[in-house]
This record gives C-alpha cells, structure tokens and sequence, in this order.
C-alpha cells in the first residue's frame, strides 16, 4: 500500500499519461451522450464541451407596441422583460445593442440615447425600459438584439422523439427479435457439434475441423449474392417472402457457426476424460452426457459465446440490409441508424439519442458480463503463442 | 406496438423451440428404433453400435448442414459467378477480373484497402502493447482497460455517429460544434471538411476502427505481459537494464506470438471493412474499399453479379495465406495433445 502511495515522478508521468490516452478514448461518446441530452437549439448553436457551463446566446426580443404605453412625469414610457413572450427561455442578458450586427454593443443595466431623444435601458434580468419625449406612434414596437448566457440544461425530449416518433422504438424490438433466437441457436447447434467433435467417434474429424478452421475467416460479403439468390428462389419455390425473420436467424447461425465450434470444441475437449468415460461405463448414452455433465460444465464458454454473438448480430448492418426488409416492421436498430445518417444528416439532436439508444444495450451486456466476453477473446484468439 | 411484441415473442419462441425439438426428437427417435434395452443380448450389442454410429450425426448434421449452405456453397458459387456476364449465365472467362483491374475505381478501392491494411493492425497492436504495458502496473489499470475496451461493443454505424459528430463541419466563422474542428479553430486554423479531403479522408476513417479495435489488442496482450515470468523482468532490472530495454529486449519477444495473433486477427478485419466507410462517406471521396465496391456492383443500380463476384474472390484471395496458416496452427495443436 505504502509502495502504491509513493509519489515519484515517473508514477505521477505514467498515471498522466493514462489519463490522458483514456480522455481520448472517452470523449467521443462522451460527447455524444451529452448531446443528446441536450436542448436541439443548443446542439446546433454550441460544442457539446460548453454544455456544463452557461453558454452566451444571441436572441432578438421585440418591445411592446405603442399601445402599451404610459405618461410619466411628461415622458412617454414602454416598459417590459425581454424573456416574456419569447420562446419561453430565461437567462441572464449580459449585452444589447439595437441592430442585429452589433448585438453586444452596450452592457446590461447602461442606458442608450436612440434618435429622437429616445433612451433604452435594458437590465440583466431582461427588463427593459423605453423612454420618448414624444408620443409613441409605433403600433408594434421595436427590435432588441441581445445576448444573454443560458444556464446548462438537459432534456430527454430527444430520446421521446426518436423512440416515439422517429421509429427508433419500434426498431429497437425488430433488433430484439433477430438478436435473441440468432444468439441461442447456434449455441445450441455448435454445443452439439463441437462434443461430437470433441468426444465421440467419427470418420474424417480432423478434416471436418480443418473446414471449420478455414471456415473461420471466409469474407461474409462472398456468401451474399449466392445466399440471395438462393432465398430469392427458395421464397419464389414456396410462395413465402424471401425476406424474414426465420431466413436471417439462419444466416447468422450460420455465420457464427464456426467461431462457436471452434470456440466450444476447444474448451469440451479440455473437460476431464475420466469424467466421460466413467460415465459412458454407468450406460449413459452420449445424449445424457452431453445433457447432464457437459453442458453444466461448459457454460463459462457458453456465456463467452452468447456474449459475442449478440454483441455480433446486435451490431450488425451488412447482413440485415440484405436478408431483411426496409419496411418498419423489419429495419433494425442499424439500418434505422444508417437511414437517418442519410436522412436527418444534420439533425444531431436526433442522430445523437439514436445512437445513444442502439448503444446501451451492447454496453449494458458488456459492461456486466465483462469477465465472460474477455475470457472468449482470449480463447478465441491467443493460441500457438 | 403491442401487437409486434407479441409477434415477436412467438416468433422467438417457435425458432428456439424448434431447434430444442430436433435434438430432443432426434436422439429420441434413434433410442426408439435401437433400443439398447432390446430382448436378447445380440441386438442389443448391435443395436448399440447402430446407436453411436449414428448419434454423431445427429449432433453434427444441423452445423454441417448450415456450415455448407451459409459458407461453403457460397464460395463455390462466387467463384464460380466470377467467370460469368452479370445475370450468371453467360461464361465469359476472366473477363470481369481483367475488367476489374483495368477500372480505376477498383485499383482505387485496392490502394485504400492496403494502405488500411497498412496502417491499422500496426496501429492498433502498438496502441495495445503501449497502453497494456502502461497500465499493468496501475492499481486502477483494469477501469483504465475497461474504458479503452469499451467501444468494442459499439457498432459500427453507431461509432460512425460518434465521429461524423466528431468530424462535423460548420462554415468558416460560426461556433464550430465538432470537437476536431473547434480545436484547430481555436488555434487560428480554418475549419475543413474532414471526411471530404481525398486520401487524408482515409486516415479519419481509420482512426475510427483504430478507436474500436486498440481495446481488443490491448486486452489479449495485456493477457500475454501477465504470463511473463517474474523472475526474468526482476533478473534484467538487477542486470541493470531500463525500462525501454526491458520492454524491446525481454517483453516484446516473449509475447511475439500473441502480437503476431493480434496482428492477423485484426488485418482480417480490416479486409472485410465494409459498414464504416459506407456510413461515413458511403464510397464517395476516393474512400472506396473493396467490399464496398463489391455491394455497389451487387446491388446498386441494377446490379452485376459476375463483377461483383470478382471482386469478393479476390477479397478471399487475400484472405488465404491467413486461413492456410490458422489450419496449420490448428492442426499442430491437435497433434500436440
């Protein structure tokens, strides 16, 4: 502890140094959380960076008409608050000035003499008094231009327009729909595969592993024109549409399929053999094995698997755009994503609480089945070595 | 709304259900027809045999089924679709490779797939080894990794919100809302239209699948730099040696294999690069790469199977010598056990 605590100057460089790196590697997302939290003005108006501080805003305010107007010790007077009226935002005026160029001309609280005699006084708190020798002819009245500095504020307005209005809600259960059987059936399948080919006997399993091996790196983008077809013609054959929800199931078990066996095998064909075998000498068939003692057994794989595999098909664009419709009851979290990326192009205060959206539910399961994800990565990639 | 929960809900629950049911149903099934309890002794023995003759089948059947009809199929058919005219019926030879390499936007979309394969790996795995060494003696060191790790579970498309709002441009003179932008105006610079800038674009592209991939390396190799003896970094900092020779001399060749690991797993990666250049600039800005030429000819604008096909072929062909060494590696271990 004591050796922790021991301030040397190449600790206090090294601890530098990983603050600094992990800022980097933060502030991307940091800044798109905070975005969308805030007010869809203040998005476009200022970096997300100013949004903890009361950030400056130029804001135009019109005065009362001269119906307003009241006669005090022979002046004319219009007096008022700048925020009333307005779109219903408060602040305080730290400038104004009377021309739309020259918006911070004088200070709040100075007064200035208009032509005419006229003089303006306007207060930080946005209250404004306007005085005139003469009668006040104006049926509406004049123009300030001010600026004034807006304490930060959030909104989760953004988040209910886009899960409400924008589709995003509706995406987000198409996404749930394809993840969850995409994620448990090659689970199943490979578990099976993979103590076939770990345990029991068969004809060519060194070749079929090698396959799968090979299998592993195969581009997905080569198998889509033939799969296409294939659907296209199978949904023509059978008087179904060739985009559903089963045809993209298979497509991401089969996708998975390798990286599952591959995965599974290794960690089945590790298990204790005395284990399997003094089984298989009590009479259980291979079936019941597989039921009672390995699959309990495997399950820190398992988990490592599903974790990937979700995190695989919830992010996943290329094989949805093609295996799945465009239509709302079919587009998922990241083609929805994508289309708004062409469609709503600068509408960050949309693009940001979407994202954020598609995001949290990979980073829910990340952050809290961290151990599991790390131990497949290792797994999965660490060998020879 | 309700009603697509629902609808869902079943449609999981049929899909699930179905696959339990095959495994239940089928060994079932084979339990049925060769019983092992059978009246005599003799067809019992042979009805065992029949059993494990037949059981890993049942196991495999489904993988091996789907395994060849999602992977190996397709490669034999764009192999055999790259020979053909652009409905894939027609032979025509290797017409649409010699097509491919005299068209400019293939030779372009190869030139920025090498230089990400060039940059990339590199610099994800240097990232890795620097900040896994840097943190491993940290006593906060695993949040550290955590942190730098967490964009591996964000997709692509969503990093590319992340950074378009990094990148984002606004004209010279107003409050730049990019945060790349607002720092180089800060500093006097005029703000530019990063992802708009032929070949630097590139760099900003990559920078991104830099951010999500340095946490992988940095995880598996910060692994490997725990698995290294005590006793040797302790002997060579006895034997006097400083922190950067200790690294280049004693840490780097101990864990060369996971490094070259790490390399080849993310060069796979990046050959199949595809969601976020077509998020970001979708081709435009000379920012083309090979997979995203491949899915304009397959499905854009009337769409060129046979030129497509080629060009997913000689992604693959690329893949090769990566897919020949993960066999032999495999094989080794196997023959090791």
């Amino acid at each position: 502890m004591l050796n922790r605590l021991r301030l040397e100057p190449s600790r206090i460089l090294l601890n530098l140094a990983v603050i600094f790196i992990i800022a980097l590697w933060t502030f991307p997302t940091a800044g798109l959380l905070i975005s969308s939290l805030r007010d869809k003005n203040d998005i476009a108006a200022s970096g997300w960076w100013t949004a903890l501080s009361s950030a400056d805003r130029k804001q135009v305010g019109r005065m009362k008409g001269s119906a307003d107007q009241v006669e005090k010790d022979g002046k004319f007077v219009i007096s008022g608050n700048l925020f009333e009226g307005g779109d219903g935002t408060s602040g305080k005026v730290s400038a104004f000035g009377t021309k739309v160029q020259t918006p911070s001309a004088n200070a709040a609280g100075s007064t200035v003499t208009l032509d005419a005699g006229q003089t303006l006084t306007v207060n930080v708190d946005g209250s404004y008094i306007l005085t005139s020798p003469t009668k006040f002819a104006d049926e509406r009245g004049g123009r300030i231009f001010f600026v004034s500095s807006q304490p930060p504020r959030f909104t989760l307005d953004n988040y209910q327009s886009v899960l409400f209005s924008e589709g995003i809600g509706r995406s987000f259960i198409n996404s749930l729909t394809v993840t969850i059987p995409a994620t448990i059936i090659p689970i199943l399948i490979a578990a099976f595969a993979a103590y076939a080919l770990a345990w029991m006997k068969l004809p060519f399993r060194g070749l079929l592993i090698a396959i799968i091996v090979g299998l592993l790196v195969v581009p997905l983008q080569m198998s889509l024109i033939p799969l296409l077809k294939l659907y296209n013609a199978a949904g023509y054959f059978m008087g179904v549409p060739s985009k559903t929800y089963l045809g993209i199931w298979l497509a991401h078990t089969g996708f998975g399929l390798p990286f599952a066996i591959y995965l599974l095998r290794s960690y089945i064909a590790g298990l204790p053999k005395d284990l399997i075998e003094s089984a298989q000498i009590d009479g259980a068939n291979d079936f019941k094995i597989f039921r009672r003692i390995v699959l309990p057994l495997c399950f820190p794989a398992l988990a490592s698997f599903a974790i990937f595999q979700f995190l695989w098909v919830w992010n996943d664009l290329l094989v949805a755009i093609v295996f799945l419709g465009s239509g709302p009851d079919q587009l998922v979290l990241t083609g929805k994503l994508n289309a708004l990326l062409g469609s709503r192009g600068g509408n960050w205060e949309i693009l940001t609480a979407s994202a954020f959206v598609t995001i949290i539910v990979p980073l829910t399961v990340f952050f809290s089945l961290q151990r599991y994800f790390v131990r497949g990565l290792l797994a999965g990639s660490v060998k020879g070595g | 709304m309700a009603e697509q929960i629902i609808y869902a809900f079943f449609t999981v629950i049929i899909g699930v259900g179905g696959c339990f049911g095959y495994f239940y149903g089928s060994n079932w099934l084979l339990d049925r027809i060769f019983p092992a309890n059978a009246s005599n002794d003799s067809s019992a023995v042979r009805n065992l045999k029949m059993q494990s003759m037949i059981r890993p089948w049942l196991f495999l059947g489904p993988a091996l089924i789907l395994l060849s009809v999602y992977l190996l199929f397709p490669v034999v058919q764009t192999f055999w679709l790259s020979f053909h005219d652009r409905a894939g019926d027609k032979f025509v030879g290797l017409a649409n490779y010699v097509w491919a390499f005299n068209d400019d936007q293939f030779r372009l979309s190869i030139f920025n797939n090498i230089l990400w394969l060039a940059v990339v790996p590199a610099l994800c795995t240097l990232m890795g080894l620097v900040i896994a060494v840097l943190t491993d003696r940290l006593w906060w060191g695993n949040l550290a990794k955590s942190l730098i790790f967490m964009p591996l579970a964000i997709s692509f498309v969503g990093a590319s919100v992340i950074w378009k709002f990094v990148y984002d441009y606004r004209g010279e003179g107003q409050d730049q809302i990019g945060i790349i932008n607002a720092i180089v105006t800060y500093f006097g610079g005029s703000p530019q239209v990063w992802i708009a800038l032929p070949f630097w674009n590139n760099f900003f592209l990559m920078a991104i699948l830099v951010w999500i991939q340095t946490g992988f390396a940095t995880v598996i190799l910060a692994a490997a730099l725990r698995g290294i003896p005590e006793d040797t970094l302790e002997a060579a900092t006895i034997d006097g040696a400083g922190p950067f020779k200790i690294f280049f001399r004693i840490m780097v060749p101990q864990i060369y294999g996971t490094i070259l690991v790490v390399w080849t797993t993310i060069t796979v990666l990046v050959l199949k690069i595809f969601d976020i250049v077509l998020t970001m600039t979708n081709s435009q800005w000379d920012t083309s790469v090979l997979a995203n030429l491949m899915f304009d000819w397959m499905f854009r604008g009337g769409g060129d199977f046979g030129r497509g096909a080629a060009i997913a072929i000689v992604i693959m062909v690329a893949v090769l010598p990566i897919m020949i060494w993960n066999i032999r590696q495999a094989n080794k271990e196997q023959s090791g056990h």
